[in-house]
């Protein structure tokens, strides 16, 4: 790999900058319905870092199912039950949550990047094919394509009970949701 | 003829059986004759062996018969399997004679009585437990029929239940054997750590040999003496004798007189070759207990009222007689006075029996008197009986406490000597004074009918044959059983001299060895010595008690037993019984808290650990966060990632 | 061309991304943003996967993604199924009265 271009250099920030103002603005705001709209923003923002990867399928699905599917339910359920109001951020019930929760998510960003500096000239133990690029021969579908020979022939298992796992969500969640007749001894 | 030998516990074996099982239905008398009969069938199967092994030439008089692996664990191979040597056949015959008259006198003593088939199922019983018990060919099978005949003295002492001086006595007598039982189980221990075996072959093989340690032998026969003091009755725990009385009489005359306090005896020769293979100052310590117990229990004897507690303080003595010999190494004799007691001692009591059946269940001596003339028979097997225990010549009871004193002054301890001396001058006192009191001196009682709870005209009679016969046959015995073992004078053919010493010489390798002993020098002298003391006994009885020349001295220390019991039972209910509510108090506090505070610890730590459980689910995925947090720090420190 | 930046820098953004996540999960009461905080954290892991799928030159990787992203959707259909069930009976609760399994 040649060294990146500034081009490459300012996707890459920008996109940085908005996942995490995104996802401060999940965990910081008052209101849930502006905590959805960070949500957005850090969807967005990977999906752009997805492209810089040359994921473009996997892109184009974040954006239309998380983006655009997620958060529609998300938002959806906001309203339907009201708890669209504002908080008040600064109750605690819990006295050592807070301290905990830093260290906690501290600790982990710590060790990742602890884990990930110390691998970083590590020999790769079993590399893979390769990424076909869609640049490399004027192929603009050489992502989905590979992506589809691996998924359906080394993974399709897996892809046939996803197809049982969504089944089996809705109509739980049909079942869950569904307000039943109550009888007179009460539900 | 030897491997007929489990016959003769089989015998009452069967008898017990069918009378558990359909004694009710046999009733009255015929439980009591088919009882009888097992018992004689055992004395004949006896009487068989005994033919058998007399053929036998000397070496060759032993045989053991296995019947079935006991115990088969490890080490430890424990069979059943009996003995049929000298010792025990002798144990035997007269065990199984004496008790089959009792059993034949029982079938009229216990005319009428609610639970007669009872009575013979125990009787059967104990008879089967006491064969066990002499037959054993190690210490476990005698220690199941020492057990046995414990168990069977419980029931047979609390036959009457109903009435509670009977139910205490037979718990007292339990209670009291089961201290004794102590001693005999840690001796079992103790000699099967140091010989590998509980038979009595190997343990006393290994004593002969010089193969046990004397710290060993001690140990063994200090310990089987405990159980012997406590079966045997003699000092400090023959508490339980005079309280035996509360049983039926022929109860009395079988286990505590002829058979089951033998028991102790019995152990103690059995074990002889050990005993020789012990510190020297074992055999003394036995020796005196006999001795002291044996005057002890005399001077009680002297003021009691009551007709079969003056028997059973007479018991007592004799066996104090019995371990003198035992300590002075005297196992013949031991043996000898066993068989003699065994005889005049049942007589006696049978004897007391019919008279207590002829006064209408009284006991106070001093509510009889003139008895003689209305009870011919009874009187004068009763008067056989008392010239056998006085030791008058040539009555059985001579010849063995005269062989008793002889090696007891051959052994050099003049003290002993005098102390046995004494005692028997005592027991000729207080056996005359019984006679004279029963059956002679002044009538105490009268005809009239409500004092002696009967109907109409009141008069003694005399006993029904079935009562008489046994008391013939075991008079006739006192008198001629001396002939088994008659000491070496000019005046005896030496064809008959010393039977019983030759037919036992080959179980009594320790017998002690007095030839050449002043004692042994001057035989008649000392028989001379013996029959004057008993003749002064005699004379003593009969001046205070029928001439009245002197006034009869029974201190209410001596009617109190040296108040020996109520020491015992103040401390017991007092201070004894304190340190062991603190005992008992300690174990549930102590013991029961430490397993309790188990329980409890967990409790209260599971109760304080449940307090983790706060029910917010924010602070469960905080933990879990910091565990993953934990984890990944470890794995990146251990340098896996 | 594969993207010149290094895949470390995407494994150090989806760490930090994740760091958030779980702190906003541990200290937001509302369920329904507590919600969006697992999804952040999702996020940080397919990011991850991605750069990793890059680095190992591996298509699994995204392959893998592609799962993620199913098994997202599913588990938010459910989820919000749950939450719509139990606030529907309980209207403003948070995270904290849902203490039911105390003790």
């Amino acid at each position: 790999m040649s060294d990146a271009t500034f081009l490459e250099y300012l996707v890459f920030f920008s996109a940085a900058v908005m996942i995490i103002a995104g996802a401060i603005a999940v965990i910081a705001m008052r209101h849930p319905v502006h905590s959805a709209l960070g949500l957005i923003l850090t969807l967005f923002g990977v999906a752009v870092q997805f492209v810089a990867m040359e994921a473009h399928f996997l892109a184009a699905v974040q954006v239309i199912v998380y983006a655009g599917a997620i958060v529609v339910l998300f938002l959806f359920v906001l309203m339907l039950l009201g708890v669209d109001e504002a908080t008040d951020l600064s109750i605690e019930p819990i006295k050592i949550q807070r301290p905990m929760a830093a260290v906690v998510s501290l600790g982990l960003v710590a060790l990742v990047a602890a884990a990930v500096i110390r691998t970083r000239d590590a020999l790769l133990i079993n590399p893979g094919a390769g990424i076909d690029v869609a640049s490399e021969n004027g192929d603009h579908d050489a992502n989905i394509r590979q992506l589809s020979e691996s998924l359906f022939s080394d993974y399709v298992f897996a892809f046939q009970l996803t197809s049982v796992l969504l089944i089996v969500a809705v109509v739980g969640t049909v079942l869950l949701t569904r307000k039943w007749p109550r009888d007179k001894a009460g539900s | 003829m030897t491997d007929v030998v489990w016959l003769i516990p089989a015998f009452p074996l069967a008898g017990f059986l069918v009378l558990l099982l359909f004694g009710r239905r046999l009733g009255e008398p015929g439980a009591g004759y088919f009882g009888t009969a097992a018992i004689f069938a055992s004395f004949l199967a006896s009487v068989a062996v005994y033919v058998d092994l007399q053929g036998n030439p000397e070496d060759q008089r032993e045989s053991a018969s296995t019947l079935f692996s006991w115990v088969p664990v490890g080490a430890l191979q424990v069979d059943m399997a009996l003995l049929a040597d000298p010792l025990t056949i002798t144990m035997c015959l007269f065990i199984t004679g004496i008790s089959s008259m009792i059993l034949l006198y029982s079938v009229g003593y216990m005319h009428g009585d609610s639970e007669f088939s009872k009575f013979f199922l125990y009787l059967c019983l104990f008879v089967l437990s006491m064969t066990v018990l002499v037959l054993g060919e190690n210490l476990l099978v005698t220690f199941l029929g020492w057990e046995g005949v414990g168990t069977c003295s419980y029931f047979l002492i609390a036959f009457w239940h109903t009435r509670e001086s009977a139910a205490t006595a037979g718990k007292k007598a339990f209670v009291t054997n089961r201290v004794g039982d102590w001693g005999v189980m840690l001796a079992m221990f103790l000699c099967f750590s140091a010989v590998g075996s509980l038979s009595y072959t190997v343990l006393n093989n290994n004593a002969e040999s010089g193969l046990l340690a004397e710290s060993t032998a001690t140990g063994i026969v200090m310990l089987l003496f405990v159980g012997a003091i406590g079966k045997s009755a003699q000092l400090p725990l023959y508490i339980w004798l005079p309280d035996a009385m509360e049983g039926p009489t022929p109860v009395s005359a079988l286990i505590h007189a002829a058979t089951m306090v033998t028991a102790g005896v019995f152990l103690m020769i059995r074990i002889n070759p050990v005993l020789a293979a012990s510190y020297d100052w074992v055999n003394p310590v036995i020796a005196w207990t006999g001795a002291i117990t044996a005057l002890f229990a005399a001077s009680i004897a002297v003021a009691q009222n009551d007709i079969k507690k003056v028997l059973a303080y007479s018991t007592v003595s004799q066996l104090g007689y019995m371990f003198l010999a035992i300590g002075t190494g005297a196992y013949v004799a031991a043996i000898f006075h066993v068989i003699t007691h065994a005889v005049f001692k049942a007589l006696l009591f049978l004897g007391s029996g019919s008279v207590i059946h002829a006064m209408n269940d009284e006991q106070d001596m001093r509510k009889m008197g003139k008895l003689a003339k209305y009870l011919p028979i009874t009187a004068s097997t009763f008067i056989i009986g008392w010239l056998a225990i006085a030791g008058v010549p040539p009555f059985g009871g001579f010849w063995s406490k005269d062989e008793i004193l002889l090696f007891a002054l051959a052994d050099g301890a003049v003290g002993l000597y005098i102390i046995a001396l004494l005692t028997a001058v005592l027991t000729a006192f207080y056996m005359t004074r019984q006679v004279i009191m029963t059956f002679y001196g002044e009538q105490k009682w009268t005809s009239k009918a409500e004092e002696h709870g009967a109907h109409g005209d009141f008069k003694p009679h005399e006993s029904p044959p079935i009562m008489t016969i046994p008391l013939i046959v075991l008079a006739v015995s006192a008198v001629i059983i001396g002939l088994i073992q008659l000491p070496s004078l000019a005046a005896v053919p030496d064809s008959i001299e010393h039977r019983l010493e030759d037919w036992l010489h080959v179980v009594t390798p320790a017998e002690a060895d007095i030839a050449g002993s002043w004692a042994d020098e001057h035989v008649v002298i000392l028989i001379v010595i013996a029959t004057l003391a008993a003749l002064v006994g005699i004379a003593a009885g009969w001046l205070v008690y029928q001439r009245k020349r002197f006034k009869a001295i029974e201190p209410t220390i001596l009617a109190g037993g040296w108040y020996y019991d109520r020491t015992i039972t103040n401390f017991m209910g007092g201070p004894g019984r304190e340190s062991f509510q603190a005992v008992s108090d300690f174990d549930s506090t102590v013991v029961d808290g430490a397993v309790g505070a188990v329980g409890v610890g967990v409790e209260r730590s599971g109760k304080g650990l449940s307090r983790i459980q706060t029910g917010y689910v924010r602070q469960y995925a905080a933990v879990i966060g910091l565990g993953v947090v934990a984890l990944l720090a470890w794995f990146i420190i251990r340098g896996v990632l | 061309m594969i993207a010149a930046i290094e895949p470390n820098w995407y494994l150090l953004l989806g760490a930090v991304l994740f760091g958030i996540g779980a702190f906003g999960l541990l200290v937001r009461r509302n369920p329904l943003v507590m919600f969006m905080c697992i999804e952040l954290m999702l996020n940080a892991v397919t990011l991850t996967f991605v750069a990793l799928a890059t680095r190992l030159g591996d298509i699994g990787g995204q392959t893998a993604v592609l799962f993620v992203m199913v098994v997202a959707a599913a588990e938010v259909v459910v989820g919000l199924g749950i939450i719509v069930s139990i606030l529907r009976g309980r209207p403003g609760a948070t995270a904290d009265d849902l203490v039911d399994l105390k003790g």
